[in-house]
Order: C-alpha cells, then sequence, then structure tokens
C-alpha cells in the first residue's frame, strides 16, 4: 500500500528536518528530529527534556505531604491520578486504610479528571487536523469539569485535593447536583462530536489506517493505555488491580480492532463515555461516612477541634512542622492514568522525607513507540499521529 | 503478586537452573521482590521472561534508587508483570560505587525488553549507571553536557548555580 501512495516522489535525497521544540504541533516542548525523503519520513528521533525540572529530586528535600503539589505538576493534565498514585504509595507504605467514601470521592474525581484530560487531547489533536470548532466544543465541557474541580477543592488546576488518608474536604452542598448534570450532558455531547467527526470524510482520510503498530510490538515496547486498547488488547489495570472503588462499579474497556489513529480516536472517545458512567454510579453507590482516615498520626486533625484540644493541636504543629515519618520500605503502586500505566515508587528509609520518588510515567514510555508510528508515512501524518500518541511533555520529562 | 511461598518456589526453580543467581528475595507490604546478583541480572529477567508457567513479559518500569549509606548503594529495580495472572514482580540488582571516578555497570536489557531503552537512559542520566550493551546510552533529560548525576543522594539539591543576565552583567 505504502508504495502507491508513494510514488509520486520527485527526489530521493534524505533532508534532515528539526521540528519543534516550540511548535504547536508538537504539544508541548517536544523536539523531533526528522530524516525525510520528499515528504516521507523515513528516521525520527524524539529529544526530550526542555522541561526537565528535576521534580523528583525536589521531592527528596519535602515532608510526604508537601511532596503532593510537586507531583501533581508533572503530567499538568492529569494532576488528579499523579496525587492517587503518590497518596496510594504513601497510604501502603505506612498501612493506612482510607474511608469508603473517600474511595468514591478519590474515583469520582480521578474520572472527571480522565474527561478532562481526554478533552483537551480530542480538541488539540482534532485541531492539528484542521477542525477548528471541536476546540472550542471540547473546551466548554472542560470548563464545566474545571468549575467541579474549583468548587470541590478551591483550584481549577493542580487542587491539592488528596491527601495521604483522604481527601481534604468533602464536597460542598450542591456539587452533587451540579456533576450530575454534567455526568447526564456528557454522553450527549460526545454523541455531538462523533456526529461530526465519525464519518467527516476529512477525518477519516487523515486517521484510518495511519500511523499502524501492531499489537505484539507496543507489548515490547511498553505501551500502555488508550494506545495499546486501540490495538485490540483489553488491558486495563481498573479492572486487573484492586483499587479505589473500581471493583464496586460496572463499566466497559472499549477497544479498538486495527490499532490506527481512528481506533485511538474512537477508544479515548467511548471511554469518556464509560467514565461518565463511573461517576453517575459512584454518586448512586457512595455513603455518608468519614472522607478521611482518622489515625492522627499521619492526618491532620479537623480544624475546629485546634481551639478546644491540646492534643489535637500538638498532633496538627507536629504534622506542619516536621510531617509524619514512614517506616523503612519500599512501595511500587501503578495506577491507570489516561495514557497508560502510571506507576509511582517510593522508597522510605524511616525518615519524615522520602529518600526517592520516581515515577513511571506513561507518556514517557509511549513516545518510544512514536518512531514506529511514524516510520514511512507523510510529514502531515506523523503530527497525527504526534496528536494521537497523546503525551504530556511535562509528564514526560518531570 | 506471587505469594511469600510463590516467591521461595521461584527462587528455588531459578536456583536449580542458575545457581548462585538469586542472593536473597523479600517480601515486604504484599510485593515480592528478588535481589539478584548483578552478574547474572539478564539471566535471571530472561528466565522469568520465557519459562513456561512464568511468563512475565511486560517491563513496566525499570528504575534505580540511591541507597547511600548502605553499601552495595545503587539498587536498579526491574518491575515485571505477568499480565495472564496479573502478579508484578520486582528483580533488583545491588551496585556497588567503584573507587574513583569510575562508574557502577550492569548488562543493559534492551534486547530483552526494548522498552527498557528510555527508562536506562534516564537512569544513566541521573545516576550513572552504566548499562553495558545499551545501543545509544546519552543524557535523556539533562543537557548532554550536564556534569554529575543529580539524583545521587550526596549531590545537593540546588548545588547548581543559575546564573541571571542582571547579575552577570551588574556583578558577574
Amino acid at each position: 500500500m505504502a508504495d502507491t501512495r508513494l510514488s509520486e516522489d520527485l527526489t530521493k535525497e534524505v533532508m534532515t528536518v528539526n521540528i519543534g521544540p516550540h511548535h504547536p504541533a508538537t504539544h508541548g516542548v517536544l523536539r523531533l528530529i526528522v530524516d525525510l525523503e520528499g515528504e516521507v519520513v523515513r528516521d525520527l528521533k524524539p529529544v526530550i527534556g526542555y522541561v526537565h525540572t528535576g521534580i523528583e529530586k525536589s521531592c527528596e528535600d519535602k515532608s510526604y505531604w508537601k511532596v503532593i503539589p510537586f507531583v501533581e505538576r508533572m503530567d499538568y493534565v492529569s494532576y488528579f491520578f499523579q496525587m492517587e498514585a503518590f497518596c496510594g504509595a504513601v497510604e501502603r507504605l505506612i498501612g493506612l486504610e482510607i474511608p469508603p467514601r473517600a474511595k468514591y470521592l478519590r474515583t469520582i474525581f480521578l474520572e472527571l479528571n480522565r474527561i478532562h484530560s481526554h478533552l483537551v487531547w480530542l480538541g488539540t489533536t482534532a485541531l492539528d487536523l484542521g477542525a477548528i470548532s471541536m476546540l472550542w466544543y471540547c473546551f466548554r465541557e472542560r470548563d464545566r469539569i474545571l468549575d467541579l474541580f474549583e468548587m470541590a477543592a478551591g483550584q481549577r488546576m493542580h487542587t491539592r485535593y488528596f491527601q495521604v488518608g483522604g481527601v481534604i474536604e468533602d464536597i460542598p452542598l450542591g456539587f452533587e447536583q451540579k456533576l450530575r448534570s454534567f455526568v447526564e450532558d456528557m454522553p450527549v455531547r460526545v454523541g455531538q462530536y462523533q456526529a461530526l467527526l465519525d464519518r467527516n470524510e476529512v477525518f477519516l482520510q487523515r486517521t484510518k489506517d495511519v500511523g499502524v503498530v501492531s499489537r505484539e510490538r507496543l507489548l515490547e515496547l511498553g505501551v500502555t493505555g488508550p494506545l495499546l486498547r486501540a490495538a485490540g488488547e483489553p488491558w486495563d489495570l481498573r479492572k486487573t488491580f484492586d483499587y479505589l472503588a473500581y471493583p464496586e462499579l460496572d463499566f466497559q474497556i472499549p477497544v479498538g480492532t486495527v490499532g490506527d489513529n481512528y481506533d485511538r480516536y474512537r477508544v479515548r472517545v467511548a471511554e469518556m463515555v464509560e467514565s461518565s458512567r463511573i461517576v453517575g454510579q459512584a454518586l448512586d453507590l457512595m455513603e455518608e461516612g468519614p472522607f478521611i482516615a482518622d489515625d492522627r498520626k499521619y492526618v491532620l486533625p479537623p480544624r475546629s477541634e485546634l481551639s478546644t484540644s491540646m492534643e489535637s493541636l500538638i498532633h496538627h504543629f507536629k504534622l506542619v512542622t516536621e510531617g509524619f515519618r514512614v517506616g523503612p520500605g519500599e512501595i511500587y503502586y501503578a495506577i491507570e492514568s489516561p495514557r497508560g500505566e502510571l506507576g509511582c515508587f517510593v522508597l522510605a528509609d524511616g525518615s519524615a522525607k522520602p529518600a526517592r520518588v520516581h515515577f513511571r510515567d506513561p507518556s514517557f514510555v509511549n513516545l518510544q513507540a512514536f518512531r514506529d508510528m511514524a516510520m514511512d508515512s507523510y510529514v502531515a501524518d506523523m503530527i497525527c499521529s504526534l496528536g494521537m500518541l497523546d503525551p504530556i511533555l511535562g509528564g514526560v520529562d518531570r | 503478586m506471587p505469594d511469600a511461598p510463590g516467591l521461595e518456589l521461584i527462587r528455588g526453580e531459578i536456583e536449580r537452573d542458575r545457581p548462585g543467581a538469586v542472593l536473597a528475595t523479600s517480601f515486604d507490604r504484599g510485593q515480592a521482590a528478588l535481589i539478584v546478583d548483578p552478574v547474572q541480572v539478564i539471566d535471571v529477567l530472561t528466565w522469568l521472561r520465557d519459562t513456561p508457567g512464568q511468563r512475565y513479559r511486560f517491563l513496566s518500569s525499570l528504575h534505580v534508587a540511591d541507597y547511600l549509606p548502605a553499601e552495595p548503594r545503587f539498587g536498579v529495580h526491574y518491575e515485571l508483570l505477568n499480565r495472564d495472572r496479573v502478579e508484578r514482580i520486582r528483580v533488583k540488582a545491588m551496585l556497588a560505587d567503584p573507587e574513583g571516578d569510575a562508574l557502577p555497570e550492569i548488562d543493559s536489557c534492551v534486547e530483552l525488553f526494548p522498552t527498557a531503552d528510555f527508562q536506562e537512559r534516564e537512569a544513566f542520566d541521573f545516576f550513572g549507571v552504566v548499562f553495558v550493551g545499551h545501543p545509544d546510552l546519552t543524557r535523556i533529560l539533562l543537557p548532554e553536557d550536564y556534569v554529575g548525576w543529580p539524583q545521587r543522594r550526596d549531590f545537593p539539591v540546588g548545588g547548581e548555580p543559575v546564573t541571571f543576565t542582571y547579575n552577570e552583567r551588574n556583578y558577574g
């Protein structure tokens, strides 16, 4: 197939072209060194590290609870997932069980964040293909999610909402109603996106059979998330591992068949619908109760107790100044982020600061598949494949 | 995760095929780990990947941790995953810090697990662990002319002067 499409090339000379690091189509500060023969990509090398800020090193200098806002800023589109990976790892290190309501609240915010992340992806990637209106539609819904985040946590991004032991505050009055109306609207909106794109001739021509990588090759390269599922592998950590409220919820894992860019689009769009289903169910199943664990050695006492209880004041003071200590040990905790397996490795040495925090970022690992996706395709298709790969460079470079 | 007896079974089987490869096991907080001889790490990884009944075919993560002041100091971690049984196992190779400017070395597993390519480069970049046999072992996130291994525990935070043009011009 490649031969018939590429038979018009006028030159055999290979030219090396630099794309990025500052280019809107690279979705971040990514530099690509591309060998071109005419308009066909013959070799490609991603160059990364432009937004490396040494977050993992900085974390070693902060007490555990002060690490949370740092890790949020790695993958700046899926911040709730970074928080969950880190808080979950620390909770498993200290053996702290979180209350059921906290599990549901976390699940709700994670899935809202997944929809948010996919909306940013859909808007920007469709923009790369010329569908400008998609950006406005996606960001309209994204804004409703950010409003919900603001309502619950006070911040639209980087909310620091998850704490070791649960979440910082219960959801406010009126939140549930607003969330329910969003959950009802979202599948309809997704239907509208699909009406615009699913059978759109331009979109089909740009995405069908483009950027195909076999399932075996993706697994070799360690690719996870929607990219792997689009190739027909139903692998999702939410189903396979037992964490948060996912075992109690009924949802499906969308998979593709061919593994081309169109399947990648379909899988993510279907995931948005599944995520809104999850949020709706979690709202139904969530019961009243504490939203954070009661262990004062790790969890701040309620504000109201500080003026009446000396003991609470002491706990508060100890936690805020020194932080809590974690006994020596190490843990690897992985969750399903919008981009795949997000793993957090924490090494504790018995002090109040972690000795090592490492994130296995899915964007970083998935980027290795980009060469396979873009080889022997047109430059324009390479840009489309990069969008469909959905790397967040903050997560890649950390 | 294999449970604690399961881990000992795996250890026993590796011991039969590759005597001396597994130095110790640890089962902590529900996570199983094999501490292996760094020289034989590729043998153990190959065994875990290809032995029928094991088939830990997916390398989730490769990372390094600095255990200073413990000796040996560097731990290279391989988080393996068996997707059929949904079990993780950690393989850990401990490397001593050689004298002088020499760097610790371990064999690269890129041929076994192509996903290790970027992750080994990252480990080299931040800890100065050399993966022998890696096709392109260069710095990945830091600038190529950077000196030092910043994620080692004895590398200070903020150990790098920041030069601002204003200060350079007026006080430099």
